[in-house]
């Protein structure tokens, strides 16, 4: 390289805003392991705190739990293994996505079951206001007819 | 029957209510063990009395023993404290101290302040035990019988009441 | 002497109250013409008296009168001034008092405002609502006084949590409350038509702009509290499916049901049963809320800390209140008679689609809130309901609802013949398939919920703009009328619904590009370190140390950088809270049009740096954006006098879209 580019390119990179600046490293040792841990402790419960996942939360079981879910993931355990792990010393109660047992049978399907009843009524009601149409309409109509009569005759005696 | 069908609405309201009214004697924070009749699980701790020794779950074998997890950073665990030490004092069954997630300086520093008459004190650092036992807060203590089972688990301190209503009905029935 | 007055004022206003219950039912029952035409002077009074009530506790906030139990417990005499007014509603007590501000400005505002109305009919609803404010007063006089006297008085406050220390502290729950609370209004009216057994068409056009305007302040109070979580909590989640969040949704969507639902008793004199049972429905979840944020029952970050015996009493309220109101309905509806007809595919038919949808979302809420609460009560031991649950229950069973937006403003009231509603939507519907498969593409992977998302919000879009073509093509077909002419000649109350259906619209958007597309960096910075996000490249300038009115704290300055471009520089800190001792992080965001930079401070690490979390939302503000459009449709239908025009005698169904 000769002397004009090599000035040409210090003057090049002394214009950069980030001369002598590092890119800061990832908190975690792992990002794609810290994500594995990420998504499992949005499921996970932090027992101590009013409502929090051990991802949200910083009480000290929820640190000490994510950091044993890192772990376990390390050691090349499955999410499922992970959380049957939990559930065996927290109970059912740590898992934010309600496992399907037979206690938990009407709470899955409860929505599904209700949109169909809703919807068996709903269609019911439709039917029939659409039958009964044609005799209502008759009706409607005389009463019109009767409304018109009577103003006009009102009219004629006023 | 057409007025039947409008009753539906006030039915569903009234089970509800009954079922919240049920609610309000309960506590939602208050998380059951899935532990209970099912074996302790095994550990093996340093003793905070005697360097490099260690305790393990096997050498309790054969008796009936009560594992007290407490912390000297904890309030609710001076508040027991004393029964702990009572009950223990009694010689019933052998009460193993726990020292969860603390300094072993102050663990010790609490224990000749407020009394120590644990059969044995172990030292759990990190809290990976206590994570085993499903431990989330302190003070939580467990009753394990002969068999290593794990019979009964109070979470909160422990009361005398506790302990005259569930925890010697339970050391008799599983003494052998 | 402030807090005694208050309380006094806060006794008369109950005492006023009871009268204004006899004096409405009792007078309504008897006819006695004297007492039911006193009732709107009651209310006015009441109002006062409550006002003067609250105004007491407020001041006693403002002035640090520490000798207040609920001041000491609630504030802090470092306590900046617009947070100490805000901490006169930070507590259960205070809360409670404004709930009870709210329901009695109502009941001035439907006194005021309501002079069509024939006077049984006013006299049966001011009357209703006063017995509902009955419940409210003795709760509170009996169990929760927010001006019980501290003696020997505290030398300084406890402070007020420093999560609601904040700007949204101030507004979130008076709107909120304005919402909830607005719903008791067109409960009063509906339970006034079933004991009244005047269940028409008036009725409706009546209860309608009530019902639109509180259902615009609970819009807002959901959208401000979902906005404040989200820049105050730190990590950028703006909705968590909590039990309190859910008991201010569940009305919502109840309400939503509600407006339409009155609509169509409006026009067509159809689903009049339905419409009141939803009346007392919306509020019923109301009160619902209400004890499930105070009794202890539900864990939640929102919940005030209160005892299970306070738990009792307002159950026992909501007991006698809804309990009474769905006996009420038993006995009166069947007599209530039925309404127009309509064929299968009809605007009605798909208004009352609409309904379904809403209501058994809003019940799958329900359901998913108080099931751990029933398998507990049951012994079956404890379980979680949380996010997971919700997200997976509630999207399939809003997608049709939103489809159906597309559909019904276009479809004709009582007979809609499917081929002229498939010919006006053929390129909505090619148009909003076709963008929504590619625009993916364009802002990153292609991903299936974010197509779906995005095929929704454009057909609901579309579909929008092909109305209004086709009414501007209406009025314009075979007269010269310019296009101006034309547009103004359409009512606002059509441009409102326009506006809180394209609110629809963008709120989708937002909520499907930020799921899809946000990105998240943690990394650990020292000084002069950059770290990279999507086009940015941002670079930690310092770090100083912070003092405040009551925390002390650090502050980062990091400049954001496009290219070589400084973009903007961003200030978030890290606060200690010295009365609580509570740690807070205050995020430094950047809001955009099309993405928000967020930026919070974690903790420092050992070596001198710092946790920095760092996080690209695109289109995130699009979801508040599109709350706001809702709302906004809201009032703008509502301005509109022929929206607000009471009881004239008009005849029962007219046909106008």
């Amino acid at each position: 390289m000769n002397l004009p580019s090599i000035l040409l390119a210090l003057l090049l990179f002394a214009h950069s805003p980030f001369l002598a600046s590092e890119e800061a490293r990832p908190l975690a040792e792992d990002p794609v392991l810290e994500e594995r841990v990420k998504a499992i402790s949005y499921e996970l419960r932090c027992l101590v705190c009013q409502n929090q996942t051990i991802a949200d939360s910083n009480a000290g079981l929820a640190i000490d739990l994510r950091n044993q879910v890192r772990d376990m993931l390390k050691r090349g355990m499955s999410d499922t293994d992970i959380r049957e792990f939990m559930v065996a010393r927290y109970g059912d109660f740590v898992l934010y996505n309600p496992p399907v047992k037979n206690t938990t049978v009407l709470l899955w399907l409860g929505p599904l079951l209700m949109l169909v009843i809703a919807g068996v009524v709903a269609i019911r009601v439709i039917r029939s206001r659409s039958k009964s149409s044609a005799s209502q309409d008759l009706a409607d109509a005389d009463i019109n007819r009767a409304r018109v009569m009577l103003a006009e005759s009102d009219e004629k005696r006023s | 029957m057409k007025v039947s069908k409008f009753l539906i609405p006030l039915v569903v309201f009234l089970g509800v209510s009954v079922f919240l009214f049920k609610g309000l004697s309960l506590n939602p924070r208050e998380v059951p063990s899935p532990l209970i009749d099912k074996p302790a699980p095994a550990f093996s701790l340093p003793l905070l009395h005697e360097n490099g020794s260690t305790l393990s779950t096997n050498d309790m074998r054969g008796q009936v023993w009560l594992l007290n997890v407490f912390a000297s950073w904890c309030g609710p665990c001076l508040e027991e404290h004393p029964i702990i030490v009572d009950f223990s004092e009694r010689g019933v069954i052998p009460v193993l101290g726990l020292n969860y997630k603390d300094n072993p300086v102050n663990a010790k520093r609490w224990l000749e302040r407020h009394g120590d008459s644990y059969s044995s004190v172990v030292v759990d650092l990190d809290g990976r035990s206590g994570l085993d036992y499903g431990v989330y807060g302190v003070p939580e203590s467990f009753l394990i019988d002969g068999d290593g089972i794990i019979r009964y688990k109070k979470i909160g301190p422990l009361s005398q009441a506790d302990i005259e209503a569930d925890i010697l009905p339970l050391v008799d029935k599983y003494k052998r | 002497m402030t807090p005694e007055i208050g309380h006094f004022a806060i006794i008369l206003a109950f005492c006023v109250s009871v009268l204004q219950s006899l004096f409405g039912l009792v007078g309504y029952a008897r006819g006695y013409a004297k007492w039911m035409s006193s009732v709107r002077r009651t209310s006015y009074l009441i109002f006062f008296l409550t006002s003067v009530g609250f105004a007491c506790l407020a001041i006693s906030f403002l002035t640090n009168d520490f000798s207040v139990l609920n001041v000491a417990s609630n504030s802090n005499s470092q306590l900046p001034w617009p947070y100490r007014l805000a901490a006169t509603w930070g507590s259960h007590e205070g809360s409670l008092l404004l709930w009870v501000l709210m329901l009695t400005g109502w009941m001035a505002a439907v006194a005021r405002f309501s002079r069509g109305i024939p006077t049984e009919m006013i006299s049966l609803i001011l009357g209703v609502m006063a017995t509902v404010a009955i419940g409210f007063y003795l709760f509170m006089l009996l169990t929760s006084n927010p001006f019980d006297r501290l003696l020997p008085p505290a030398a300084d406050g406890r402070d007020l949590n420093p999560l609601l220390q904040d700007p949204g502290m101030v507004i979130h729950p008076p709107m909120l409350y304005m919402g909830y609370v607005g719903f008791s209004v067109v409960f009063a009216f509906a339970i006034a038509a079933l004991i009244s057994g005047r269940l028409d068409t008036t009725w409706a056009r009546w209860s309608r702009p009530w019902t639109t305007v509180a259902w615009a302040f609970l819009t807002i109070g959901i959208a401000l509290g979902s906005w404040w979580a989200y820049y105050e909590l730190g990590w950028g989640g703006w909705w968590f499916w909590d039990p309190v969040e859910n008991a201010s949704f569940m009305p919502w969507l109840c309400g939503t049901a509600l407006m339409h639902s009155l609509l169509v008793t409006e026009k067509r004199g159809s689903f009049k049963i339905w419409t009141v049972l939803l009346a007392i429905i919306t509020f019923s979840l109301s009160l619902l809320g209400t004890f499930l944020v105070r009794s202890g029952v539900l864990t939640s970050v929102h919940a005030f800390a209160t005892d299970p015996e306070r738990g009792v009493f307002i159950l026992g309220f909501l007991v006698v209140v809804i309990g009474t109101s769905l006996l009420l309905f038993a006995w009166r509806a069947p007599k209530v008679g039925l309404g127009g007809k309509f064929q299968t595919i009809s605007r009605e038919s798909a208004l009352l689609a609409n309904n379904v949808l809403l209501v058994v979302a809003a019940a799958s809420v329900l359901l998913g809130t108080l099931y751990p609460l029933f398998l507990d009560a049951l012994g079956f031991g404890k379980i979680s309901v949380g996010p997971p649950y919700f997200d997976a229950v509630f999207f399939p069973i809003m997608a049709p609802a939103m489809f159906l937006m597309g559909v019904g403003p276009l479809a004709r009231w009582k007979d809609s013949p499917v081929p002229d509603l498939m010919q006006k939507l053929k390129w909505s519907f090619i148009v909003a398939v076709v963008s929504a498969l590619i625009l993916p593409f364009v802002m990153g992977d292609w991903n299936v919920l974010v197509s779906i998302g995005l095929l929704l919000a454009l057909w609901i879009a579309l579909a929008s703009i092909v109305n209004l073509s086709t009414r501007l093509k209406q009025i314009r077909s075979g007269r010269t009328v310019t296009l101006i002419r034309a547009l103004s000649s359409i009512p606002r109350s059509y441009y409102g619904m326009l506006l809180a259906h394209i609110g629809v619209a963008v709120f989708i958007v937002g909520v499907t590009l930020v799921n899809g597309y946000e990105v998240e960096k943690d990394v650990k910075m020292s000084i002069g370190d950059t770290v990279s996000m999507g086009s940015y490249t941002i670079q930690l300038d310092s770090l100083e140390d912070l003092t405040g009115p009551n925390y002390d704290g650090v502050e980062g300055t990091l400049s954001v950088y496009k290219g070589e471009r400084l973009v903007e520089v961003m200030y978030p800190q890290k606060r200690m809270y010295t009365v609580q001792q509570m740690p807070m992080t205050e995020a430094a965001i950047d809001t955009g049009f099309t993405r928000d930079l967020y930026i919070s401070l974690g903790e420092p690490l050992n070596d001198g740096s710092w946790v920095v979390r760092v996080y690209l939302k695109p289109f995130v503000d699009w979801i508040w954006g599109g709350c706001f459009l809702m709302a906004l449709g809201g009032i703008f239908a509502v301005s509109d006098r022929r929206y607000r025009k009471a009881g004239s005698s008009s005849a029962a169904a007219t046909s106008a879209p």
